[in-house]
């Protein structure tokens, strides 16, 4: 029953109480009296009845007024009360009873605003104890990349489905420098979260490991399994594979795989050198083997018969010479082909020869409190060198200069020839004599009370060098010059492009992807957030590709996890072949001399294609972007079949009343710091910032998955507008 | 009577060796310088023993000697292998093919001579 009708049975009743026992009491009074008594009653009451029903309605409208106050205040008090607080319940979190009405009322009031702040207290509790776990749980994550990103091994950890969830910094150099073809990115060794390892590596290989890894578990085994894979470009690499186990639910219990850790290492140089090795080996025995037959038979021939006749034994002689010139030749012939490969194998590893003459500068300053200088540096030189024994070797020899002549002053000088480095120790004045240096090449090394077996010769011999003493005559200063390989790094080092856009720690991880779920169609009821997208822009000739306007660079960028990825990009120019117009270089800042010798776009299409597989595309105006791609796409004999967002429609859907949705208005609303724009990449960067401040908003409109968003794009005013 | 040795050898540098040898011992012997020549020379010779090198033009050893066994005519000859490979892996390749013995270079002519005359059965 509302409050309302119970409101108006009260008033009834009320009547009825003010009025009943009076006209109860009169009715059995009126039947006890006789005919008289009636009369005279009702003489005296029928001249008094007007001020007696003004008295009882004076009475009922007063009690109706303290009815209608009481009511005012406890019923609806207490359920303006209960409203509000079933708004402190869900919607707002700091909201509180306003304190009126009655004492009672009060105080229940109190009692509920005392309960709410309790449970606010309890809430940020909570709630700082979720952010402080989750920090912990990121900065453990953090910790994990920066270690990874620093190792010296390609490391790449995948789920079941082969999913890369991280990789290294080194596993991106080493695909990279797998990738072949025309363009930046193509040939197949395409790495980024999210991406199938399988574009790399065999799946077949991968599963094969997995059962390995599985059974070796199931037998007790260490869980770890070897393979050597080819390449598409026909590289080794041997992958070791480490499983990624969940926590055990229960003691006993098997702990079930999650996915895994693949260890990549490059091993077609490896390879390449040991195949070299055993050619030499196999020259040196098996190609001897022969030679060597023939003269043991004519020698034993020669000594077992002295007495043969003059003619027999000259031949015999013959081939004895014969063949040991052929031996000999065949040795000088593999030691010039292979004296590379026959270089001890003492583990040497490639160093930047500045870091070594650093490191020999701090030891000599620190040890000997010799001052050091240096002089041409050759800053680009790598070297083969075991830089402990290297650095000792070095400050062996200044403190033996120092010791014997005294020397002031140290320099180091570092220089190219051929395939060798110069390393250079020199110091002023004093002529030493061979015999000196001979004594100090043969000693075992020691310095400042630090001693090894190894002599500087040893040290020398190890990097397969030379060191020698000369004198700078006109100078009036010697040095000792050690002459060591030159190594060429297997990798180079980050390229500046790459290092201008990768600020902070790069995103070469995202262990959300642990519960990724393989889905190679894209799924149009998936979350906006949860979906892997391609955010891209093309720079064009022109405006209208139906009269011969052609792409002359396309940009990318990928979205995973809701997660811009700033290394995973595409980035290509495109030789259109024909002259570029010259009032549109301004605006893309391209000019002919950049595109002439690019790849042309039916090759790279395809490599493009390879990028943006299995993922959503996103461009600003896209209806512009895509026209020219469908163009091209016969030519290049790809298709590009999967959904296109536009974050210029999807503006407009989450702005409906604003103007303007060009790119510049729309980074500007939405608070995006851009510094450069008008290239394919940057703009491609802004437009996937963009799209990721827009995904919230959409969301309060109440559009979630890729297919609202798909038909709320189509809706829009702009969409209905032919471009 | 005298044995008869033909000798499979490319390399004119151990065939005299190998001849001289094996005329002071005694044997009759005649020399092939290649696989094809030997097949025709067991055929017109008919040698009691065959030493065959297994590098040779035209047809390789192994090809000589899986012949000559397909043959049951020369189930008699005895073959003896002589390589300038020496690895396992060959010898049981070419025992596997019916050679009697096989011998790598370089070898002493002392004991090759003393094989040689065991598998003739001289003392």
């Amino acid at each position: 029953m509302k409050a309302k009708q119970r409101f108006v049975i009260a008033i009834v009743i009320l009547g009825l109480l003010m009025t009943g026992p009076f006209v109860v009491t009169s009715l059995l009074v009126w039947l006890d009296m006789k005919e008289s008594e009636r009369t005279m009653l009702t003489g005296l009451l029928l001249s008094r009845l007007p001020i007696g029903t003004m008295m009882t309605v004076f009475g009922f409208v007063v009690g109706v007024g303290i009815l209608h106050k009481l009511f005012k205040q406890y019923v609806e008090g207490l359920l303006r009360m209960s409203e509000t607080l079933r708004m402190m319940l869900s919607a707002n979190r700091n909201f509180r009873v306003a304190l009126d009405g009655p004492p009672e009322v009060q105080q229940l009031a109190r009692a509920a605003n005392d309960l709410a702040q309790q449970r606010d207290e309890l809430l940020d509790d909570v709630d700082a104890q979720i952010a402080r776990a989750k920090a912990s749980v990121e900065e453990e994550k953090n910790r994990l990349a920066a270690l990874m990103s620093e190792l010296a091994q390609a490391v790449v950890v995948c789920n079941l489905d082969g999913r890369i969830l991280l990789y290294n910094n080194r596993a991106r150099l080493q695909f990279k420098a797998l990738a072949q073809g025309p363009t930046s990115v193509a040939g197949g060794a395409l790495i980024g979260l999210g991406r199938s390892i399988f574009s790399i590596l065999e799946k077949s290989q991968v599963t094969h490991a997995l059962e390995v890894i599985s059974q070796r578990l199931a037998n007790g085994k260490s869980a770890m399994s070897n393979f050597i894979t080819t390449t598409r470009g026909g590289h080794l690499l041997r992958v070791q594979m480490v499983p990624v186990q969940a926590a055990a639910a229960a003691e006993g219990e098997e702990r079930a795989i999650t996915g895994y850790v693949l260890t990549v290492e490059n091993i077609t140089r490896s390879i390449e050198q040991e195949a070299r090795r055993d050619q030499v080996l196999h020259s040196l025995t098996e190609g001897s083997r022969a030679s060597l037959g023939n003269l043991r038979a004519a020698v034993t021939n020669l000594i077992d018969y002295p007495d043969m006749e003059a003619e027999l034994r000259e031949r015999f002689v013959r081939v004895v010479d014969e063949e040991a010139g052929r031996m000999s030749q065949r040795l000088d012939q593999t030691m010039a082909d292979f004296s590379d490969s026959l270089k001890t194998r003492w583990p040497l590893e490639d160093v930047l020869a500045i870091d070594i003459v650093a490191a020999a500068q701090r030891r000599v300053e620190d040890k000997l409190q010799l001052p050091s200088k240096t002089e041409e540096l050759n800053d680009a030189l790598w070297i083969k060198a075991d830089s402990f024994s290297l650095v000792f070797a070095m400050a062996f020899l200044a403190a033996r200069l120092q010791e014997h002549y005294e020397i002031r002053e140290l320099r180091f000088r570092l220089s190219e020839e051929g395939r060798f480095a110069y390393l250079d120790l020199i110091w002023a004045g004093h002529a030493m004599s061979s015999e000196t240096f001979y004594t100090w090449e043969m000693e075992p090394m020691h310095l400042a009370g630090e001693t090894t077996p190894l002599t500087l010769r040893d040290v020398v011999e190890r990097h397969g060098g030379e060191i020698w003493y000369q004198r700078e005559k006109a100078a009036h200063r010697a040095f000792f010059r050690f002459v060591l390989p030159v190594a060429t790094p297997e990798i180079e080092t980050v390229d500046v492009d790459d290092k201008a856009r990768a600020k902070g720690r790069p995103e070469y991880y995202d262990f959300d992807l642990f519960k990724f779920q393989e889905n190679s169609s894209i799924d149009l009821d998936r979350r906006l957030s949860d979906l892997v997208y391609t955010v891209f822009d093309t720079e064009t000739t022109g405006l209208e590709p139906s009269v011969g306007d052609e792409i002359i660079q396309i940009g990318a960028v990928r979205i995973v996890n809701n997660r811009l990825l700033r290394q995973e990009i595409f980035n290509q120019l495109v030789d259109p072949e024909r002259p570029l117009k010259p009032e549109s270089i301004p605006i893309h800042g391209i000019t002919d001399d950049m595109v002439r010798g690019q790849p042309t776009i039916d090759l790279v299409l395809p490599a493009f294609h390879e990028f943006c597989e299995d993922t959503v595309l996103i461009a600003h105006n896209a209806a512009f972007d895509m026209r020219f791609l469908e163009l091209k796409e016969a030519d290049a004999g790809v298709r590009f079949a999967q959904p296109v967002l536009d974050t210029l429609l999807l503006s407009a859907v989450a702005h409906p009343n604003q103007e303007s949705h060009k790119l510049d208005a729309i980074v500007e609303r939405l608070g995006i710091n851009i510094e450069t724009r008008h290239n394919a990449l940057d703009d491609s960067l802004a437009t996937a910032e963009v799209f990721l401040k827009l995904v919230p908003l959409l969301a309060d409109k109440g559009i979630i998955t890729l297919r609202q968003a798909l038909e709320a794009s189509e809706k829009t005013y702009y969409a209905r507008i032919k471009y | 009577m005298a044995h008869k040795i033909l000798i499979a050898d490319d390399e004119p540098n151990i065939v005299i060796s190998l001849e001289f040898l094996m005329k002071k011992e005694g044997f009759v012997v005649a020399v092939a310088g290649d696989g094809e020549e030997a097949l025709a020379k067991v055929a017109g010779f008919q040698p009691d023993l065959l030493l065959l090198d297994v590098m040779m033009p035209k047809k390789s050893g192994f090809e000589v000697c899986e012949a000559l066994r397909a043959d049951n005519a020369n189930a008699a000859l005895k073959i003896v292998m002589l390589t300038a490979k020496g690895r396992d892996t060959e010898v049981a390749k070419g025992l596997a093919l019916g050679a009697d013995a096989y011998v790598t270079k370089p070898f002493s002519t002392k004991d090759l001579v003393a094989k040689v005359k065991s598998m003739l059965g001289i003392v």
